[in-house]
């Protein structure tokens, strides 16, 4: 198991390995993405209030649940590299942090849009929208402090701290819904309890929500790769592999 | 305990001999409240309304001003990297430097805020509200805000990038502050909003040293 993990660590047998999973990786969201957004947008019954304006639920709900989970993924690669100090976990946190910052703010778009006919208005203080709006200045903040130093090593490491900070806005994240009267409504979503909605709409949410997922490790994957051979050039294996192509 | 008292009295007997760093913060603070009535409007119906958000974001901008201050001189001639190799654990150098940052921005922040809630035409017991939110929030934000402090105490352009690190950490200070003023002002009860903020502060002491101690020590290896 741990020879495992240390193999994993390193850049280059990550590189072999992805190398393989990427393409598989890459259909599934294709996939899943397709049947999830035909069947979602066109089959899946409208909404008995909202009508058919609910149906970028199919595009909102994911984008949050990714939104929040990449910033804990973020984190679980901050622990990491905290504690065994491995390159490749520096390096997985500083191509996390874009994408997620692009999928927080596409569940704040979409939340907009959604927002719009349902709640009348494009926008509205509520504590849900805003703790995913301070999500997205972490996330900006988070990218902000690595650029601005110029060691690598410290950078990753102050970027660690900070990632590690705050990861204790998540859980404010959770609970905000309940501190505040909120006009949000509450999350009818779970993996593990009996859906709150009924088959023919929670399937093809499901099959978005995997998709995202299968989306995001694809172009995190696709990011940490081109960031190991930049950050490798000098190796001689980097050096063959680019020759070879 | 004595490297922390220690740091506390070296870090106010720095600050007494240059009192312009303390100082100018609070200025701002009054400076930037008095703004408010002249640029929306001096009618006591809508200062009441705004006040305590006014008088808090004062504070968090006047609290930011002050962070670069934590370790930046001590940073700068060196005696930052001699106390990680004092004899006293370096964590209670970094509460010490807590401490006295507190000292310096939050509690006069507090104590002059009654002040400036009556020019806002807060009530009284809006005004008593809003000095016990002061003094049990501002040590989460000297907690918080030293994290910041220490990430970027080695780079040339701290100031806005502390900004940006920090301010997104606040908000639910401010968020809870606030609701805990307004419910002053109307004349509610506001220990539930108490206890919060004292939840908030515990969490932030248990944290904040430990983060800011690794964040000197990343700033110092470079």
């Amino acid at each position: 198991m741990w020879n495992w993990f240390h193999k994993l660590g390193a850049p280059r047998s990550f590189f072999e390995i992805s190398g393989r999973l990427l393409p598989w990786t890459g259909v599934i969201a294709v996939l899943l993405l397709v049947t999830g957004a035909v069947w979602g947008l066109a089959f899946a019954p409208p909404d008995y209030q909202q009508g058919n304006s609910a149906r970028i639920m199919y595009v909102h709900v994911p984008a949050s649940i990714l939104a929040q989970s990449s910033y804990l993924m973020m984190a679980g690669a901050a622990v990491v590299f905290m504690v065994w100090r491995m390159k490749l976990a520096d390096i997985a946190i500083q191509c996390a942090a874009p994408i997620g910052a692009s999928i927080t703010f596409l569940a704040l778009v979409t939340g907009a849009i959604w927002g719009k006919p349902t709640w009348g208005t494009w926008w509205v203080w509520d504590a849900r929208l805003t703790s995913t709006l301070v999500q997205l200045f972490l996330f900006i903040g988070v990218i902000a402090l690595r650029s601005a130093m110029e060691n690598r090593e410290s950078a990753g490491r102050a970027v660690s701290v900070l990632v590690l900070v705050g990861v204790v806005n998540i859980p404010v994240i959770k609970y905000s819904v309940d501190w505040w009267f909120t006009l949000h409504q509450s999350s009818s979503f779970s993996m593990t309890e009996k859906p709150a909605m009924p088959f023919s709409m929670w399937m093809p949410l499901l099959i978005m929500v995997l998709g995202y997922y299968a989306f995001f490790f694809t172009v995190w994957m696709m990011r940490i790769r081109s960031e190991i051979l930049v950050r490798e050039s000098r190796t001689r294996w980097v050096q063959e592999w680019v020759a070879g192509r | 305990m004595k490297t922390l008292l220690m740091t506390i009295s070296r870090d106010l007997k720095v600050a007494y001999r240059n009192p312009a760093d303390v100082i100018n913060p609070l200025v701002f603070f009054v400076i930037v409240i008095s703004l408010f009535p002249l640029g929306i409007s001096p009618s006591a119906d809508v200062l009441v309304g705004i006040a305590p958000g006014v008088i808090w974001v004062a504070a968090l901008l006047s609290c930011l001003l002050s962070f670069e201050l934590m370790f930046r001189s001590d940073y700068e001639d060196g005696s930052l990297e001699q106390m990680t190799f004092g004899s006293g654990p370096f964590i209670l150098v970094i509460m010490g430097k807590i401490v006295s940052h507190w000292i310096m921005t939050g509690l006069p922040l507090a104590l002059l805020s009654p002040l400036l809630g009556m020019m806002l035409f807060v009530p009284p017991p809006g005004l008593t509200a809003l000095m016990l939110s002061l003094l049990l929030a501002t040590p989460t934000l000297s907690l918080l805000g030293s994290v910041g402090a220490g990430l970027t105490v080695g780079l040339r352009k701290g100031g806005v990038l502390v900004a940006i690190l920090v301010l997104p950490l606040f908000v639910p200070v401010l968020i809870l502050a606030t609701a805990m003023v307004q419910t002053g002002i109307q004349g509610g009860d506001y220990t539930g909003h108490m206890l919060w903020l004292g939840a908030l502060l515990a969490i932030a002491t248990g944290i904040s040293p430990l983060a800011t101690s690794a964040a000197v020590r990343i700033s110092l290896s470079h």
